[in-house]
């Protein structure tokens, strides 16, 4: 190799550097932008027009725990996580104790002595993923695996997640997990599975009391569409302006 | 002390584990050592600070090794890291994660191509006084260009200012941007404010900072050469600055939140006076923040002999370097610690041998160490060092 004063064109290398560099500077937000949002693209109702939500009714829960058992049984969740769970609020004047249901089969223990003497109020508090129409999770995954599907549910493709955990951060419920089987995220689907095959979810199946009702919110005929409309509800954290479909009755307003 | 009134300590079930864990401490710590390092090298090539020329390859170099290895504790931490690409290939653009495979890349190729550029004329030397395979690699690195007039150096010098020029934002919006990721996310009171991108950003700088004159010290004084004090002394005089500036930030943002007394303080009060009160109040801002603090007031405003001063003034670089990666412990860890249920917190236990324990933490924070060993044999560094470059030319 010799060295050269006018070899080959450092000139002209660097001039096909940055006409590459140019190109792929300008391919990259234009399949950024071809690649628009899912949760953007899908619309939330479906074709039949559907478009659902979850209501609980917290006056109606007796923290009987089978929606816990149910849910773990029919979608086969790891021991050390849950996608729903009862929780039972005991309130005085001091302060607010709680404690919840949150392995399938646990009872909880009765509440430490002299607290109900106090108590003002107590209640069980189902929880479950709130679906959002602003999902926090939507919007914070890298990769486009967490998506609103027609209909409002927010789901995860475990095929496509990357695993990174950003969405359980974003959640403001808690709701998502990191499943070590599948070593992906997770959370509650409102049994999609179900749905789709015109089914409740299991949780909604197996409650006792009707605490937990499923359904299409524009369907003013049906229970759910009725209390929809009534707009005598209320929401988990509404500050956090990601307008829930899960839709509370007889929320208390210490309850996070 | 728990908040909002809770009587019992209350977590949501699913908020025991605590999912992003050391690789994202590590993270943004070597993403900052990066964007720290390369700053003082653009401080030479860009804004002229003279000084700097001692520091200005070096600076490069080890940008570039600690670059190499920002994006590995990621890949250790992601559940599926055979997926990773998938963020270059189905970014979801409202994520504020999804472009940063982008912008990571394009910075990684911004610095080889300035490591190229200030290197290409020794590349070029090698492959002509060398045989066989070497000289294969040599020729190699010189990607076939061979022009070495005096012309063609001044063109090179002046494509290294422009790419240093370039690169200050983009190592800036490199790191602001891991700052942003963190800011974003409304759903957790400790890492919600506006103020968390320049936090990282400052924070970065100045480990970066402190991490050079700690290796520069440690290499001159393992080879017996002579230290370039005036170079220390101005670099130290940055750190002081910069450093004040993140230690203001960093506090600005605690106290906001403390005067401000509203939701973020009732779950983060209890937080740093409770399970962080060690590595945050203490560790972080007491110990590791006002003692470099102080130290380098010193160094930078009285006349302090030399010997005393190169002492002094790596142990503030090393104070330094160590509140930094407490800054990015306490983030990360510290707002994983509080619960959604805003009742109640969860502990964080570190492991050893996991996947996202200390020994490959330690390993990894070890690598880009190892690398600059390496690349330090085969490449000239500093101006006396044996391996040398014959031009004359500024770089």
């Amino acid at each position: 190799m010799t060295q050269s004063t006018t070899g080959k064109g450092r000139r002209t290398f660097l001039h096909e550097l940055v006409l590459g560099a140019m190109a792929l500077a300008s391919a990259g937000p234009v399949a950024l932008l071809a690649s628009r949002s899912r949760a953007e693209d899908s619309s939330a109702k479906t074709p039949n027009g559907k478009e659902y939500a979850f209501v609980v009714d917290v006056s109606k829960c007796i923290g009987c725990g089978y929606c816990v058992e149910a849910c773990a049984i029919e979608n086969n969740i790891p021991k050390e996580s849950v996608r729903t769970w009862v929780e039972r609020y005991i309130a005085t004047a001091e302060g607010v104790h709680v404690e919840a249901i949150d392995k399938p089969g646990k009872m909880l223990a009765p509440p430490p002595a002299g607290l109900m003497a106090k108590a003002r109020w107590a209640a069980f508090v189902p929880k479950l993923c709130n679906h959002c129409e602003n999902a926090p999770c939507v919007q914070v995954c890298p990769v486009g695996a967490t998506f609103t599907a027609p209909g409002g549910f927010v789901l995860v493709d475990p095929k496509h997640c990357i695993g990174c955990g950003y969405c359980i951060q974003a959640c403001p419920y808690g709701v998502r997990f990191f499943n070590k089987e599948t070593r992906v995220a997770d959370k509650c689907t409102w049994c999609y599975h179900r749905v789709a095959k015109g089914l409740e979810p299991a949780c909604v199946t197996v409650c006792p009391t009707q605490a937990r009702i499923f359904g299409d919110r524009n369907d003013l005929t049906g229970p759910v569409g009725k209390i929809y409309q009534s707009d005598n509800w209320q929401t988990l954290k509404p500050e956090m302006h990601s307008h829930s479909r899960v839709l509370y009755l007889g929320l208390p307003r210490e309850v996070v | 002390m728990l908040p909002q009134g809770a009587l019992n300590n209350y977590y949501f079930p699913n908020n025991l584990h605590i999912d992003w864990s050391l690789m994202i401490v590590l993270y943004p710590y070597i993403t900052g050592l990066v964007a720290g390092a390369f700053v003082v090298s653009a401080l030479y090539h860009v804004f002229k600070v003279k000084e700097f020329e001692t520091f200005a390859r070096f600076a490069l170099v080890a940008s570039f090794c600690f670059g190499l290895f920002a994006a590995v504790p990621l890949l250790f931490h992601l559940g599926q890291p055979f997926r990773a690409f998938n963020i270059f290939f189905t970014p979801h653009t409202t994520s504020a994660m999804s472009i940063f495979g982008y912008v990571y890349s394009s910075y990684m190729v911004l610095v080889m191509l300035e490591l190229w550029l200030v290197y290409r004329k020794y590349f070029i030397e090698k492959a002509n006084s060398t045989r066989g395979l070497q000289q294969l690699i040599w020729k190699v690195l010189t990607l076939g260009v061979t022009q070495t007039s005096p012309g063609a150096l001044r063109w090179d010098h002046g494509l290294i200012s422009l790419f240093a020029g370039i690169g200050i934002p983009w190592a800036f919006m490199l790191h602001g941007y891991v700052g942003f990721i963190f800011g974003s996310v409304k759903a957790n009171a400790w890492w919600a404010t506006p103020l968390q991108p320049l936090i990282f950003l400052m924070s970065a700088i100045v480990s970066g900072i402190a991490m050079l004159m700690l290796m520069y010290s440690f290499i001159r004084w393992r080879s017996g050469k002579p230290y370039d004090l005036a170079a220390m002394r101005r670099l130290m005089d940055y750190l002081w600055g910069l450093f004040i500036l993140d230690v203001a930030f960093e506090s600005l943002e605690v106290v906001y939140m403390f005067y401000e007394h509203g939701h973020h303080w009732a779950v983060v009060g209890p937080l740093l006076t409770g399970k962080l009160l060690g590595t945050y109040a203490i560790g972080q801002m007491a110990i590791f923040s006002g003692v470099p603090l102080l130290l380098l007031g010193y160094v930078v405003l009285f006349d302090v002999p030399d010997r005393r001063f190169v002492k002094i003034a790596n142990f503030a670089a090393l104070c330094i370097v160590i509140q930094v990666l407490l800054m990015r412990f306490n983030v990360v860890i510290g707002g994983q610690m509080i619960s959604k249920s805003d009742r109640g917190y969860v502990d964080f236990h570190f492991e050893w041998l996991a996947r996202e324990g200390i020994i490959p933490a330690v390993m990894i924070l070890a690598a880009p160490f190892i690398t600059y060993w390496i690349v330090s044999r085969f490449l000239p560094i500093f101006k006396d060092d044996a391996l040398s470059l014959s031009s004359s030319g500024r770089q």
